[in-house]
């Protein structure tokens, strides 16, 4: 015992001498000037808290600060949920933390307009040039860039191969109407076509908005978006086209109280090979493995279909990634720190964890995992980009948007009175 | 939020009348009588601050909040529009429908809830084996947390593999199997079972403990005078559990309002928000929505509603409970 503690008495002199050390270090070290020698601390919340991002993380704060002995960086990994209730909060009093994660989108520009986010354009000028302009747009308001993506991914069917040959499908559907057929055909041969986390609302608006996307077209969904306006024929039509889909009943049994990742939800679903396929993100694979069995080899991906006569591509996708905004208030240093993070040797060795996409210009090589390769060379080729309808609009909208989807989803809504209720929020925000 | 407030003190302040407690004054004792309050008035100090800081200033903000059109960023609110955010949650279905959900639960808490806790308490109350067992073990689901125990249900209840429909299988009541927490038409009745389960066992104990309070003698007396056990506890057992029924009622109905993470966990309002309560109505658009001012208002309507609520059942029903308490202290001035 008495050992024990005197170590810890050594210990605690010890850290206090190299401590004291450090800091004389960070003052002979700079010899530019007081202000860059001062100590500095930038705090970072992001919400990597899964492996093996943590650590990879955590590497590189590290390796950071045995650089720059001067600065503090103070990683806090928040769990996602926990992180957005917990960021708006702190916005709400009228900060933010020094570096933070961001989806960018409506939320992005409520921060913006609050004031609360610095503009990173001619600051990052330089290296802002690197990234694919898919991954930045989300964070890029009025030409001016507000955030540094980090992650970059996009929305389509996960299928499962073997469900599809006993159905008889060969190969998967390029248009709506083919897509309808296959579905039946499914249905037919006793598989559940669809899972769906009902519960959850936001899986279920990946399908307007696609079918918008494909019918309507991207411009039209920015256009909607300034005038305020959703009724437009063309978006009564993507309701219409998913009531096609709900009213061949495709998803799997109670799926309004399904989750998305809990035990018996969407992904489980999927993964456990109870249902044929999900319209998902490229995280698909990940947690369909963690809350199911996964299904290996038998996954495969295959972009939205085509609507006849719709005015979008089939190379536009819809999708989203994740960034990091810089706060109003932050020191240089938390510019710095992001920088290096985003240079091209640390970002691919990010994304060579399998955890990250590209978002750097030429880095789709470093992706290993199969399905994911598909993912980011569809990425790379796309025509047109669409956020998330829930980030790209402001809160209110997206989540009227989500709302009301799931209505139509549960039979409770026309295709009309969705746009007309999303019409109405945007009219009102 | 769902948990009964045991350490709510609400109750006490607004029914000591302002001068029911104050001792007689006498010209000799006026002196001490001053340091005293300033010793009481120092003690209550730190309470006090902290009382105003975290319960009254939040009130106040967000009945400010309530009339502006808000999202929570850039400083104060100033979009002042008045009462239209309070029209705007009468005018709306899902804020009708939550207070139409409200009643329903508090009505099905008093008829169904409360007389089954009670009659497990009565019957607790007999001497038999393993009573504290049994005890324990009718507590036992109020102890556990309002997340685990919505995580525990939504896993009973799954359509396909849960334990409800698996039970209903084995025993031949196919046809009764349903997507409990999935079904517009089960999910109120499905959340009311796992609230019961949750909650049952609170009431249990202070009926227990209100039962326990009452000497045998009366009981004794009344089977002397030819009472069956059903007359004693008609006539003796529950005219004087009287006060901790009052309680209970009192303690159920503010917890129904107040529902928000038992459904959260379980349905998140859904499907349809056919299980939406207005703390998940406040949560949605606060958080989710970011329309504060919106928000704002649900909560003070929430908050009014509870008030008015406790304010009138302190009034009358709750008043001679402590009735007798204060007149005897008139009785001495």
């Amino acid at each position: 015992m008495s050992l024990n503690r005197r170590n810890m008495v050594l210990l605690a002199a010890a850290a206090l001498v190299l401590a004291g050390c450090g800091g004389q270090g960070g003052t002979s070290g700079t010899a530019s000037g007081t202000a860059s020698a001062a100590k500095v601390t930038v705090e970072w919340w992001n919400i990597s808290t899964t492996e093996p991002l943590k650590s990879f993380w955590a590497q590189k704060v590290k390796e950071y600060q045995a650089a720059h002995p001067n600065v503090t960086i103070k990683n806090v990994p928040i769990e996602n949920e926990a992180f957005k209730a917990k960021l708006s909060t702190v916005a709400q009093s009228g900060k933010t933390p020094d570096l933070y994660s961001t989806w960018g989108g409506g939320v992005l520009k409520q921060q913006i307009d609050a004031g609360l986010v610095k503009d990173l354009s001619s600051e990052a000028a330089t290296w802002i040039a690197d990234f694919t302009p898919a991954a930045l747009q989300a964070y890029q308001f009025d030409r001016k860039t507000y955030a540094i993506p980090t992650d970059i991914g996009m929305v389509g069917f996960w299928y499962n191969k073997s469900l599809f040959t006993k159905a008889g499908i060969s190969e998967p559907p390029a248009t709506w109407t083919a897509f309808l057929e296959d579905v039946t055909k499914l249905k037919n041969a006793g598989v559940t076509p669809i899972a769906l986390a009902g519960k959850e609302k936001w899986p279920g608006h990946y399908y307007w908005a696609y079918l918008a996307m494909r019918v309507a077209g991207l411009d039209a969904l920015k256009q909607a978006a300034i005038d305020d306006d959703f009724t437009k024929p063309d978006f009564v039509a993507a309701g219409t086209h998913l009531k096609e889909l709900v009213d061949l009943q495709p998803f799997q049994k109670g799926f309004l109280g399904a989750g998305y990742s809990t035990p018996d939800g969407q992904a489980a679903t999927m993964g456990n090979g109870k249902a044929a396929m999900e319209l998902m993100g490229q995280w698909a694979p990940v947690v369909e493995k963690d809350s199911g069995k996964g299904l290996g080899k038998d996954l495969g991906f295959f972009g939205f279909p085509a609507v006849d006569g719709g005015k979008g591509s089939t190379g536009d996708v819809f999708g989203g990634g994740g960034g990091y905004a810089v706060g109003v208030n932050a020191p240089p240093a938390a510019v710095d720190f992001l920088k290096y993070i985003s240079q091209k040797d640390v970002h691919r060795a990010a994304v060579e964890t399998g955890a990250l996409l590209p978002v750097l210009k030429g880095e789709e090589e470093a992706v290993k995992d199969p399905n994911l390769a598909v993912v980011a060379q569809t990425l790379a080729g796309a025509t047109g980009f669409q956020l998330y309808l829930d980030q790209a609009y402001p809160p209110a909208v997206g989540q009227e948007v989500n709302d009301s989807v799931a209505a139509l989803i549960a039979g409770a809504k026309t295709p009309d009175q969705v746009a007309k209720a999303i019409t109405e929020t945007a009219k009102s925000e | 939020m769902t948990r009964p407030a045991l350490t709510d003190v609400r109750p006490e302040i607004l029914t000591r009348s302002p001068r029911g407690g104050r001792p007689p004054v006498t010209p000799s004792a006026r002196g001490r009588r001053a340091r005293g309050l300033v010793t009481v008035t120092l003690f209550l100090l730190p309470a006090l601050v902290l009382f105003g800081l975290l319960v009254l200033a939040p009130i106040a903000v967000a009945m400010y909040t309530s009339v502006f059109k808000w999202n929570g960023l850039g400083g104060l609110p100033s979009d002042f529009i008045g009462l239209d955010n309070f029209t705007r949650a009468f005018g709306d279905e899902v804020f009708v429908g939550d207070l139409r959900r409200g009643l329903v639960l508090i009505v099905l808490s008093i008829l169904i809830q409360l007389p089954l806790s009670l009659a497990i308490a009565m019957l607790l109350n007999q001497k038999m084996r393993g009573r504290a067992f049994y005890r324990l073990l009718f507590f036992a689901p109020y102890v556990l947390s309002e997340v685990i125990t919505g995580v525990l249900f939504t896993m009973i209840l799954s359509p396909d593999t849960g334990l409800a429909n698996q039970i209903l299988g084995a025993v031949g009541l196919d046809s009764l199997r349903s997507s409990w927490l999935a079904e517009p038409s089960t999910v109120m009745m499905s959340l009311f079972l796992v609230m019961t389960w949750k909650y049952f066992g609170f009431h249990m104990i202070l009926y227990l403990a209100g039962r326990q309070g009452i000497p045998r003698e009366l009981g004794e007396a009344a089977a002397i005078d030819g009472a069956g056990s059903w007359d004693q506890f008609r006539y003796v057992t529950l005219p004087l559990l009287g006060p901790t029924i009052r309680i209970s009622v009192f303690l159920s109905v503010i917890g129904a309002i107040q529902l928000f993470d038992l459904v959260w966990v379980l349905t998140s309002g859904g499907p349809i928000h056919s299980s939406e309560t207005m703390a998940v109505t406040m949560f949605q658009f606060g958080f989710k929505r970011t329309q504060i001012g919106y928000a704002s208002a649900i909560s003070v309507v929430m908050f009014g509603i509870s008030l008015v609520f406790a304010l009138a059942y302190q009034r009358f029903v709750l008043r001679r409970d402590t009735e007798g308490a204060i007149t005897s202290m008139r009785g001495k001035r």
